[in-house]
């Protein structure tokens, strides 16, 4: 792409917000009215609302609309919610959830050329363009990470280096004999490849990698940090989901207050979880996206079970799209133990907010009798241990009072050896759930 | 001064753990001249006395283990009743605390971590005791 389409496609963050209404509102109407003439399932819960595809007047009109859920898609595997003909579809992905049967999204041309716009913008954010190489090493295949990753910095003229997940050894000789400059892959593989490097000598710092595209899991801020403490690059939040298009949905940006949804594509809004009543910018709630350019297999209204907030206000870098509030839980990953909702990403936040803790920990819980129990393996450093039981037995209390005093419960901590737990190459593992076992 | 360098490690309560360590030290070609375990219900610390403490760490690092180095006091005492009372007493009295002792096997040396080594060795020595240099210790016990 010829380097003004380039900066055009940028602009698109900065239009005003005038320009952006109408062009939302404009989508809006085109996609209501495709799915409502083309996907069974939307057509038949509008008219059970007694809606037809006439009934968006503005873009308030939205919350009439009923809504999707990934039960949807499941109910309707493979192909109940394609919305056009099969010849228009140009590419499969999948998702295969960790039940039931898999999630299928069908791509027509077009669909494939604005989720490549929406990577490329993403990373137009982080600085990346021609000059980067980038190794991309989220997964390649029927999950989106790794093709979505590769179309966006492909169109940014940017080199890629298409090495998928897994073999950490190689990804780190590349990385240093071909002087990649930007990383993607989930954060807790990016961790690993940290680990893995120091240990066969190679030193972060002397390497050219300047940039990390994180996604395709929740992390905390404390990871965030510990990353760029580690490995001096830039560690970017990418938000994205297969129901939606794949990576590239949000993207953080410098001022780092939250990740801008490129919102003529993307429109998002805020629910109460319980009742499904939309909720004000500045709101915490689910969140609700709707594809306005999508036509294999609109989503309108689809629950992502995501707990956000839309930032309100101005973001200090000027561009005007929205910001919704970093995903650091997924309602999925909620552990219920005797009454209280503990997500992991609490116990990360309190781990690491102890100096020398290993961001490597694996949560498992238990049933006794009655009693639902926390047991959390946390990986010990040098420089936690000193030579004493006692030293171990200090740093044991320390790390369960910081745990307690966030998610309030007591916990077992049960000090591991050092790469003793699984690492993950995709999205990681951090909880095993004996209940009911 | 003259201290010893023992190596700790970190182990989790798992079967075969300290056969690794001692093959591994082992096939490197390093005499452990003593050992001791210690274990809670949940994980264990292991100690070692070997003559090059920092190129056992490194190796035992590379294997994945958490090593640390301690300084400990390698202190000759007399087979003879009361000897051990009376070191007990010298750093009891100076308020030093013993965090842990053990004995060299078939000798009558004892390695003591004490929380102040320097203040242990003077009045150790001032004592009238032997306190032994890394060179003498595995020197002689050959
Ligand atoms: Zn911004």
């Amino acid at each position: 792409m010829e380097k003004s389409a380039l900066q055009a496609l940028a602009q698109k963050d900065f239009m005003s917000r005038d320009e952006l209404e109408s062009i939302q509102l404009a989508r809006l109407k085109n996609i209501v009215s495709h799915a409502y003439k083309n996907q069974a399932l939307f057509r038949s819960r509008m008219q059970e609302k007694g809606l037809d595809d006439t009934c968006i007047k503005e873009m308030k009109d939205i919350q009439k609309l009923p809504f999707f859920k990934k039960v949807d898609l499941r109910d309707t595997y493979p192909f109940g919610l394609l919305s056009v003909p099969m010849e228009d579809i140009i590419r499969l992905q999948a998702s295969s959830g960790t039940t039931g049967s898999p999630i299928v999204i069908a791509y027509t041309r077009e669909d494939v050329a604005c989720w490549q716009e929406a990577t490329m913008r993403a990373l137009m954010i982080a600085g990346i363009g021609s000059g980067d190489i980038i190794q991309n090493a989220y997964g390649y295949g029927l999950f989106t990470g790794g093709m979505g990753l590769h179309y966006g910095a492909e169109g940014l003229g940017a080199t890629v280096l298409p090495i998928s997940s897994g073999n950490t050894e190689r990804q780190i000789k590349l990385m240093s004999d071909f002087g990649v400059t930007c990383i993607s892959c989930t954060p807790s593989y990016f961790l690993h490849i940290i680990e893995k490097a120091k240990q066969l000598g190679y030193d972060f710092k002397k390497m050219k990698l300047r940039n990390g595209i994180f996604g395709a899991e929740p992390w905390t801020n404390e990871m965030r940090q510990r990353i760029e403490e580690e490995s001096g690059i830039k560690a970017w939040d990418i938000y994205g989901l297969t129901e939606i298009s794949g990576p590239g949905v949000a993207m953080d940006c410098p001022a780092r207050t939250g990740l801008h949804m490129f919102e003529d594509l993307f429109y998002p809004e805020i629910i109460d979880p319980e009742t499904g009543e939309a909720l004000p910018d500045g709101t915490e709630g689910e969140l609700v996206i709707t594809t306005l350019h999508k036509f294999g297999m609109p989503m309108i209204r689809y629950r992502t079970r995501d707990i956000s907030v839309i930032v309100k206000g101005e973001c200090e870098c000027g561009r005007t799209i929205r910001r919704i509030k970093r995903i650091d839980h997924r309602n999925d990953d909620m552990l219920i133990i005797r009454g209280v909702n503990v997500f992991p990403s609490q116990i990360e936040a309190a781990l690491l907010t102890i100096p020398g803790v290993q961001p490597h920990y694996h949560i498992i819980v238990r049933r006794h009798g009655d009693l639902d129990t926390l047991e959390v393996q946390v990986e010990l450093s040098a420089e936690l241990f000193g030579d004493t039981i006692r030293s171990i037995e200090v740093i044991q209390k320390k790390i369960g009072n910081a745990i307690k005093s966030i998610i309030g419960l007591a916990v077992t901590v049960t000090p591991v050896e050092p790469g003793s737990l699984e690492r993950s190459m995709g999205k990681a593992k951090r909880v095993t759930d004996l209940r009911n076992k | 001064m003259e201290t010893v360098k023992q190596l700790s490690l970190f182990l989790e309560n798992k079967p075969g753990h300290v056969y690794s360590i001692c093959k591994t030290l082992g096939e490197a070609g390093i005499n452990i001249y003593t050992l001791t375990l210690a274990d809670t219900a949940q994980f264990g610390i292991l100690r070692l006395i070997v003559e090059d403490a920092e190129a056992s760490k490194a190796l035992l690092e590379k294997e994945g283990f958490i090593v640390n180095i301690a300084e400990v006091l390698a202190v000759r005492i007399d087979n003879q009743p009361g000897r051990l009372a009376q070191v007990a007493e010298i750093l009891n009295k100076e308020g030093i605390n013993v965090e842990y002792v053990y004995a060299f096997a078939n000798r009558h040396i004892f390695l003591y971590r004490v929380d102040d080594t320097e203040k242990a060795y003077q009045k150790l020595i001032s004592n009238g005791f032997c306190v032994l240099s890394s060179h003498e210790l595995f020197n002689t016990n050959k």
